[in-house]
């Protein structure tokens, strides 16, 4: 059993007729009301926008959703996505009229509620890292990776230090780290790993020299991995005058045990949409606040939320922290998102984020004994893992033909969203499996069971795994044709008069 | 308050089967010098508590004001119908569809909304979404360098001065250039992108231009002359990037009337609520030519394995994930959920109703600019405006301050959004949209009749009933 729904959907556009849009939602404009705009600025037709009554729009919709799998429906280990339960209560928060309402220009002393409530997150997200500061501007994680870039350049720069041109990255790394460290202008080197899944220290030593402006590293990595050789690596860094920079993807395994601006590192990122639950949307929208030691401060992006001696709060006013990178994005952060980190936090405490790393930890690790326990999937890194682990396919292909993509398939028939797969592409055949902290021992004893059973399946009726999913409300996608003829958009396939002037 | 489900057995059981004695031991690998300290934030909270504080904060907010604040974020009836799709808890706790078969959900609905921007633009490829209209500007312009393998942008200086500094940044980190375009300083067109100044930027063979960007309406709400600036870019072998408000695209020329060939924008006033900054929607939308270069995830119909219609991510060669430090850019969460928060607020308006949303916003604005001219604020700028427009208003902070006590949020002083510009200094930036009311528009030019009056020391009776 995959998704609960079996309907596809024709599109909006072929739910459209002539005059069935939905009553009228406001009322009639005057007829006059664009009379004093120049013809040549107005469109000659109106837009070919779909006309659907209500209801036939809620069912489109309603059984859309129902083709999809969200942690709502079920068990989503998808390992560096951190695919949590997303608590109800935070929703209810974000829309609250008087935070949703609020206009993003309204004067300070009109948003005294959520600019506290924003000094309040910074706060605790500065104490959860060990940083001595945090911005909540950046919109996602990739952006808070660019806006940690870039305020390190900021910081080469203002001592005169133009020459350090390269960021040092390891291959394990997530696509977003290099695709940023090219984006803040810089040349990205990477760094192998180590047979126990490690930065390879010597390939390290070898890399870092004057040219470094900074490492990025996952930690733990995106094998699941805590790095061990953590305090040489920073201390490395820093002898050589460079920065180093923790991508916080994995924050959900270290809650209360590690705190990265404590244990060395200058600045870092945090998913709130992954450690802090925020729901993933089907793809954003998240939040990517960077948290940085006092070296850094005066390079954040503004404007920062600041605690005036009053106890009021206020945004930074422009040009007033004259070093600062300047503004990544309009406004002051994606606040909505914001109030429910903020509710996450302020649920749990201290205790309860250990807890919950606490769990994580355990659970995966579990898991990953379960597997091991059972022999049919190798793993790769043996011993402890932090909140994911990576199995392997590699040998299963090799005896059996049947790739990583297709186990995934199949666990769609088992009624599991498949784990992330090919990532990182170190391992072969790879499989990132990140169980969370908000699953039952049962469910976690089930996926187990589940992939037992697929490598079974693999061995004795391959075609069964190779032609899955057979549950889902479609098959295997043609993806060929569709980056060869992209179709990215609706035309419809009688003639009609073209939508404007042109 | 956690929300995980572990008993204390069920831990016993984890632990037990992992031959371990305690979960410490699973963090042994951290190396004893850098284990935390212990962290001190305020104790957990009950769902009931955290409500309370929760109810109290956004209570000191204040949202009650007769409000005429846009400077590109706009507040809208919001049909209820677009917010009970977004709590569908399969749209919005899914992630990224990579597993297209359990994902048709979230890819239908935004191959839909390519769709339905992509009629409202006039362009045929629209990125899944990016962050915001600021972001989705500094894309759209980098764009550009990419596609003519140029290094020098002209940006108008009537794009959202938020915009111009994210643009700044973005371009900073890529090593890449800008001009600043400056706006005519009176006359017929004053406050609308110089075109002879434009024209001299453009004619420089040193320094080759990549892009021109400019918006429609500008950010003092004011209508450009897009087709002669695209004519102007294009001459020079630039690209055009019209930055748009999307609900105007219900009754203006959409960019691909004038020859635009990428379209940036603000998506927020599709259906999604102001909520101080964020989450928005970064539209991007471009001709077919380039779309290579465009970054961001693209969603393409095809069929599956027994032909059945389907849809799936496509064109990933560009993204981070693949390429890595060669992709077109690091994007990779983006904001999908409030793209279908837009398809779902245009498909519930339809086309009749997305006009009757901008043609009563500008009949409002109309009202309200007679109304303020009355009351001795007349317009900075004598151009044409759909339903935003700057007025003068003398010491226009300290007005703005004082309508603040009295109820009214008279828009944004133009001197805080670009304090660099004296012309600006006395302007006061207002909008009007469905939502504003006659009762709203009289109570502010009531107020402003009131403050300019004794500013000047004519006396003018206050009721006490008109004030809130």
């Amino acid at each position: 059993m995959s998704v609960t729904g079996r309907k596809l959907q024709p599109t909006l556009f072929e739910l459209s007729g002539p005059g069935r849009a939905a009553g009228r939602r406001i009322p009639v404009p005057p007829a006059d009301a664009l009379d004093r705009l120049p013809a040549e600025a107005l469109r000659t037709e109106p837009p070919a926008l779909p006309e659907i009554d209500e209801a036939s729009l809620v069912r489109h919709y309603v059984n859309l959703s129902q083709l999809n799998w969200g942690v709502d429906t079920g068990f989503y280990p998808l390992g560096s996505c951190t695919m949590k339960y997303n608590p109800k209560v935070n929703e209810w928060a974000a829309r609250l009229p008087g935070f949703a309402g609020l206009h993003p220009l309204a004067p300070d002393e009109t948003a005294q509620g959520t600019l506290e409530l924003l000094w309040e997150l910074e706060q605790d997200l500065a104490e959860i890292s060990g940083m001595d500061a945090v911005t909540l501007q950046p919109a996602a994680g990739a952006q808070g990776e660019l806006t940690g870039i870039l305020v390190v350049r900021a910081y080469h720069r203002a001592r005169g230090d133009l020459e350090r041109t390269e960021v040092l990255i390891p291959d394990s790394a997530h696509g977003t780290n290099p695709a940023t460290a090219s984006m803040a202008g810089f040349r990205t080197v990477n760094i192998p790993s180590a047979a126990d899944g490690g930065v390879d220290l010597e390939a390290f030593r070898a890399a870092l020299g004057p040219r470094t402006a900074a490492i990025m590293i996952t930690n733990p990595s995106t094998l699941g991995l805590f790095e061990r050789r953590i305090v040489e690596l920073i201390e490395l860094v820093h002898a050589a005058g460079a920065l180093a920079y923790m991508d916080g993807a994995n924050l959900n395994a270290i809650l209360g045990r590690y705190r990265p601006g404590e244990a060395g590192f200058d600045v870092m990122h945090f998913n709130v949409h992954k450690t802090f639950s925020t729901p993933h949307g089907g793809g954003g929208p998240g939040a990517g606040p960077v948290g940085v030691r006092a070296l850094l401060i005066p390079f954040l992006p503004a404007p920062r939320v600041l605690r005036e001696p009053d106890g009021t709060f206020r945004l930074e006013r422009p040009g007033e922290r004259p070093a600062s990178i300047g503004r990544v994005r309009g406004h002051v952060g994606n606040a909505g998102i914001l109030v429910r980190a903020w509710a996450y936090i302020r649920a749990h405490g201290a205790d309860g984020l250990r807890e919950v790393s606490d769990d994580a930890v355990l659970a995966a690790n579990y898991l990953r004994f379960r597997l091991e326990a059972d022999g049919t999937w190798e793993i790769p890194y043996p011993g402890p893992c932090a909140h994911e682990f990576i199995a392997s396919g590699a040998g299963l292909k090799r005896a059996t033909g049947v790739r990583t993509l297709d186990v995934a398939k199949r666990l769609i028939d088992k009624g599991y969203h498949p784990p992330t797969i090919y990532f990182p592409h170190t391992v072969d055949e790879a499989m990132l499996i990140e169980p969370t902290e908000t699953e039952r021992v049962e469910t976690l004893d089930a996926f187990a069971d589940a992939l037992v059973e697929i490598a079974r399946e693999a061995h004795e009726t391959p075609e069964l795994v190779t032609s899955a999913p057979h549950t889902a409300p479609v098959r295997r996608l043609d993806e060929a044709t569709a980056a060869r003829q992209p179709n990215l958009r609706w035309r419809p396939a009688a003639p009609v008069a073209p939508s404007q002037a042109g | 308050m956690v929300y995980g489900p572990h008993t204390p057995d069920d831990r016993s059981r984890m632990l037990a089967a992992l031959g371990i004695g305690s979960v410490d031991e699973l963090f042994a690998v951290i190396p004893p010098g850098v284990r935390a300290r212990p962290m001190h934030l305020p104790p957990g909270l009950t769902e009931l508590e955290l409500m309370a504080r929760l109810r109290t904060l956004a209570g000191h907010n204040r949202v009650d004001l007769a409000s005429f604040l846009g400077a590109g974020v706009y507040r809208h009836h919001l049909p209820p119908v677009v917010d009970q799709i977004l709590l569908r808890g399969e749209f919005y706790t899914a992630y990224t569809p990579y597993q297209p078969e359990i994902s048709q959900g979230t890819l239908q609905t935004i191959y839909e909304y390519q769709s339905l921007l992509a009629e409202l633009t006039g362009l045929d490829v629209v990125s899944a979404s990016h962050y915001d209209g600021a972001t989705a500007t500094a894309e759209a312009a980098l764009m550009t360098c990419r596609a003519t393998r140029r290094d020098r942008v002209l940006v108008s200086r009537g794009i959202h001065p938020q915009s111009r500094q994210t643009l700044a940044t973005y371009f900073a980190g890529a090593n890449l250039a800008f001009d600043e375009v400056p706006l005519v300083a009176d006359g017929p067109a004053a406050g609308t992108t110089d075109l002879a100044a434009l024209a001299r930027l453009l004619d420089d063979p040193a320094r080759p231009v990549a892009g021109v960007v400019a918006g429609q309406p500008n950010f003092l709400g004011l209508l450009e002359p897009m087709p002669e600036i695209g004519r102007l870019a294009h001459a020079a072998g630039a690209l055009f990037v019209a930055v748009v408000e999307p609900v105007s695209l219900a009754v203006l020329a959409p960019p691909g009337a004038y020859e635009a060939d990428i379209a940036a924008g603000e998506g927020q006033p599709l259906g999604i609520p102001p909520q101080y900054g964020g989450p928005y929607l970064g539209i991007l939308a471009c001709r077919e030519s380039l779309l290579r270069q465009i970054p961001g995830r693209l969603i393409g119909m095809t069929s599956d394995a027994d032909g059945r219609r389907a849809y799936v991510m496509t064109m990933r060669a560009r993204e981070q994930d693949i390429r890595r430090e060669r992709a077109a850019s690091n994007i990779c969460t983006n904001q999908a959920l409030c793209a279908l928060a837009a398809a779902v607020y245009v498909a519930a308006l339809g086309p009749g109703g997305l006009g009757d949303v901008a043609a009563t916003g500008a009949a409002r604005a109309a009202e309200l600019a007679a109304a303020l001219a009355d009351s001795g604020a007349p317009r900075l700028h004598p151009g044409p405006y759909l339903n935003e427009f700057a007025i003068r208003v003398p010491d226009a902070v300290a007005v703005h301050r004082r309508l603040l006590h009295r109820g009214i949020l008279a828009g944004i002083p133009l001197a805080e959004l670009e304090p660099g510009d004296p012309s600006l200094a006395d302007g006061l930036l207002v909008c009007a949209t469905e939502c504003t009311t006659a009762e709203e528009i009289e109570l502010f030019a009531w107020a402003l009749r009131d403050e300019l009056g004794v500013r000047t020391g004519v006396p003018v009776a206050v009721s006490g009933e008109a004030r809130r």
